[in-house]
């Protein structure tokens, strides 16, 4: 018993699991609803990337759905659409949609809405982050869709599990292993696939280091937006060459960005969420090296959380006592490893986890935003199996 | 000189391979014919609406006909028992890129398999996706080329251009994966998965695929597979487990099993794309048969006439004396009315698998 205490801690910290880690993680009791929101008619979700709430409660879904279509002009590809954002009232009942046939709605990412109501969505495809105001009203726009697409084109895809053998580890960390200007993956006509490719370390833009995408608010993948008290505005900027955050003031306006493609503290392999506690100190999701960095609004390192998984969405509920709750998302390629969903205090300390990998109620797949504006009720937005999941957690106690 | 002749032979032999390939002579002989009516006018498409290629046709417990078609996109109507539009459903889903099936469970659940997507997506009787098996290629990775060497070993949950399931009494689903794959892979009722036989790679040993086609289970949980390029259907146990080839009925494109007491296994030995010369001679017909591979008749023949087929795609039996059938080419489903047959059926001439 002791010996195993003795190896169980050396392989803590061997794994560098900080020194709040616990051996034994509670569970906690929840709920799920798979169909809290209803659609009209034949009108379906696809790939539900993102889901975020108002201060009334209206729901938001932006969801890849539809056709991603290209259509051939003066020699080059051009995109349109792939995307849609709609919205519900608090009690599910569909609204309407917002931004139907807008230029930049190709490859939804994430929906997030600010302290004043107004609408911000992330596209991963057309690079863009754009802000509507609660009327539905395009007021901002940062970054810029490319004018055309390269066909083929770029990335590889994950290592799904194979189906003879065990299951597939590692998610992200594995799929980082594998890029670095490797062949594209899957045969002629799509096998597999999945948007978890990681892009080989470069700077896309001029001047800065490697993977720093250059001081300049062009974007290659982002994947997340938040906001300090002051309303300075955090990208997370992303799944391709780039690997920073990006940080403008309330007008728009490129303040500057830090972090870069690789392992050491302050670097970032695929940062794939972010969330801004009431201090103004900026957790980002740092999924390729399975860990939250926590910085200053200025970019300073003030700490991380090393056992959460590979984080892909992370929220931080409102109101004086704030928590975290971090998805350990698996890719919709494998349903057999991951997909618990932690609760976290905003020192890193585990104080509960919830879920599995699956298609039942109850389940998750491949959850790419979690929302939280209360402690004990969640939006989960699931990739893999095309729905909203609403989260209701029972108290704040464990069950064990 | 002479070698350079021999390439262009090889490539001429290997051109020429592909269409013999893909069109076969049923080698069962004095199969008796089942007489037939094609039902005039059965599917009434609304004006301004039309079918395209009429891939997947299944029917509901109620009779009505779901038809899945490329159009100028992908779409899935329904129709009630008498070919009445009754509603689009899933305009515009995710997973509607290229069609290749349709079924319906005994839940009357509608399963849609895309090849265009890498999806089975299940809808509930109202029209809602209620679960997703593969995934979708995503747009924002372009388009991946074929890499370089070997394919890479098939995945548990993800297909290469996957084309029907079917489902056990229990409820546990079967795919036939595909055109990239070559294999047939067994989830659960939850979609997760349990084993599969076949592989990333064609063949043509028993318990290889080549292009995998159509899939439909019996009441006992046995597993018929229309092997399509290797001109044969294999029958499996619920375990997947090889029990018996059928090679005698052409190419089986797809395959259908009626419900109830006395179950029957319709195969379609459909003319090729192309229409070769000579091709409408020899292909074209449906075979009926015993689950045992006995086989009670066929009926249909090629041709672009009502009454004809023009590759048949799927065929649905849920009466076995009713036949609907849809067709690639023509963009057409008929509703055949079968009348009974007198001949003596035809004696499997295959043994079982050892």
């Amino acid at each position: 018993m002791k010996r195993t205490l003795q190896i169980s801690l050396a392989a803590a910290l061997l794994a560098g699991v900080s020194l709040s880690a616990q051996l034994v993680v509670s569970e906690l009791a929840y709920d799920a609803a798979i169909e809290p929101l209803k659609l009209p008619g034949s009108l379906n979700f696809g790939e539900v990337a993102g889901v975020a709430t108002n201060s009334k409660g209206d729901v938001f879904v932006y969801t890849r759905t539809g056709h991603p279509t290209l259509s051939l002009g003066t020699a080059r590809p051009f995109a349109h659409g792939g995307s849609r954002m709609f919205r519900f009232d608090k009690t599910g009942k569909y609204v309407g949609e917002i931004g139907q046939g807008v230029y930049a709605f190709l490859f939804a990412e994430k929906v997030k809405v600010d302290p004043q109501d107004n609408i911000w969505v992330v596209d991963q495809m057309s690079n863009t982050v754009m802000e509507f105001d609660p009327e539905g009203r395009l007021v901002m726009l940062l970054g810029r869709k490319a004018e055309s697409e390269n066909v083929p084109a770029r990335g590889a895809a994950p290592p799904a599990a194979p189906a003879g053998g065990g299951a597939a580890g590692g998610g992200g960390a594995a799929a980082g292993a594998r890029a670095g200007g490797a062949p594209p993956q899957g045969a002629a006509g799509g096998r597999g696939g999945g948007a978890d490719a990681e892009a080989p370390a470069g700077g896309r833009g001029r001047g800065g280091p490697p993977g720093a995408g250059g001081q300049q608010d062009v974007f290659n993948r982002p994947t997340d937006v938040a906001w300090d008290a002051a309303g300075n505005i955090y990208v997370a900027d992303g799944l391709g060459t780039n690997s920073r955050i990006a940080k403008f003031d309330k007008n728009g306006k490129f303040v500057r960005s830090w972090g870069q493609t690789g392992t050491a503290l302050g670097q970032f392999r695929q940062p794939r969420a972010i969330a801004i506690d009431a201090q103004g100190l900026v957790y980002v999701a740092d999924a390729g090296n399975r860990r939250i960095q926590v910085f200053d609004g200025d970019g300073n390192l003030k700490g991380r959380f090393l056992n959460v998984g590979t984080p892909r969405a992370i929220c931080i509920t409102s109101g004086p006592r704030q928590v975290m709750y971090v998805s350990n998302s698996n890719v919709p390629e494998d349903i057999d490893v991951e997909g618990e969903i932690y609760k976290v205090d905003l020192t890193g300390k585990i104080l509960g986890k919830f879920g599995h990998a699956g298609r039942l109620a109850k389940e998750f797949n491949g959850v790419n935003q979690l929302e939280c504006r209360t402690e004990n009720e969640l939006w989960a937005a699931e990739i893999g199996n095309w729905r909203v999941s609403k989260i209701t957690l029972r108290g704040t106690g464990s069950t064990n | 000189m002479s070698r350079y002749l021999s390439v262009q032979l090889a490539m001429a032999l290997m051109l020429c391979a592909s269409p013999v390939f893909a069109q076969a002579k049923a080698t069962a002989q004095n199969v008796p014919e089942i007489p037939y009516e094609s039902v005039p006018n059965f599917i009434k498409m609304p004006p301004g609406l039309y079918l395209g290629e009429a891939i997947g046709v299944a029917t509901n417990s109620k009779g009505h006909v779901f038809v899945y078609t490329r159009s100028a996109n992908t779409r899935l109507f329904e129709f009630d028992q008498n070919g009445v539009f009754v509603r689009e459903i899933g305009e515009g889903a995710y997973n509607f890129e290229f069609a290749h099936s349709v079924r319906v469970d005994p839940q009357d659940n509608i399963w849609v398999v895309d090849e265009g997507t890498n999806t089975i997506t299940r809808f509930n009787p109202e029209g809602h996706i209620t679960m997703v098996l593969g995934r979708r290629p995503p747009a924002v990775l372009g388009m991946p080329a074929a890499p370089p060497g070997p394919p890479p070993p098939a995945a548990k949950y993800t297909f290469g251009r996957p084309t029907d399931v079917a489902w056990d009494p229990q409820g546990n689903i079967f795919i036939s994966d595909g055109y990239v794959n070559h294999r047939v892979v067994k989830f659960d009722k939850n979609g997760r998965f349990v084993k599969q036989v076949g592989s990333e790679r064609p063949g043509s040993e028993p318990s290889q695929f080549s292009t995998p086609h159509g899939i439909a289970v019996d009441s006992n949980g046995n597993v018929y597979v229309a092997d399509r390029a290797n001109n044969r259907m294999q029958v499996f146990d619920n375990n997947l487990v090889l029990r018996n080839i059928y090679d005698n009925i052409g190419v089986s494109w797809t395959v259908c099993i009626s419900p109830g007491p006395h179950q029957y296994l319709f195969s379609s030995n459909s003319n090729p794309n192309g229409n070769t010369p000579g091709s409408w001679d020899i292909t074209g017909e449906i075979y009926k048969m015993e689950l045992d591979g006995t086989i009670i008749g066929k009926f249909g023949h090629a041709s672009k006439q009502l009454g004809g087929f023009q590759v048949v795609h799927m065929m649905d039996c849920r009466n076995p004396d009713q036949i609907i059938v849809a067709e690639i080419e023509s963009w057409r489903v008929q509703k055949l009315m079968l009348k009974p047959t007198t001949g003596t059926p035809v004696k499997p001439t295959t043994t079982a698998a050892r």
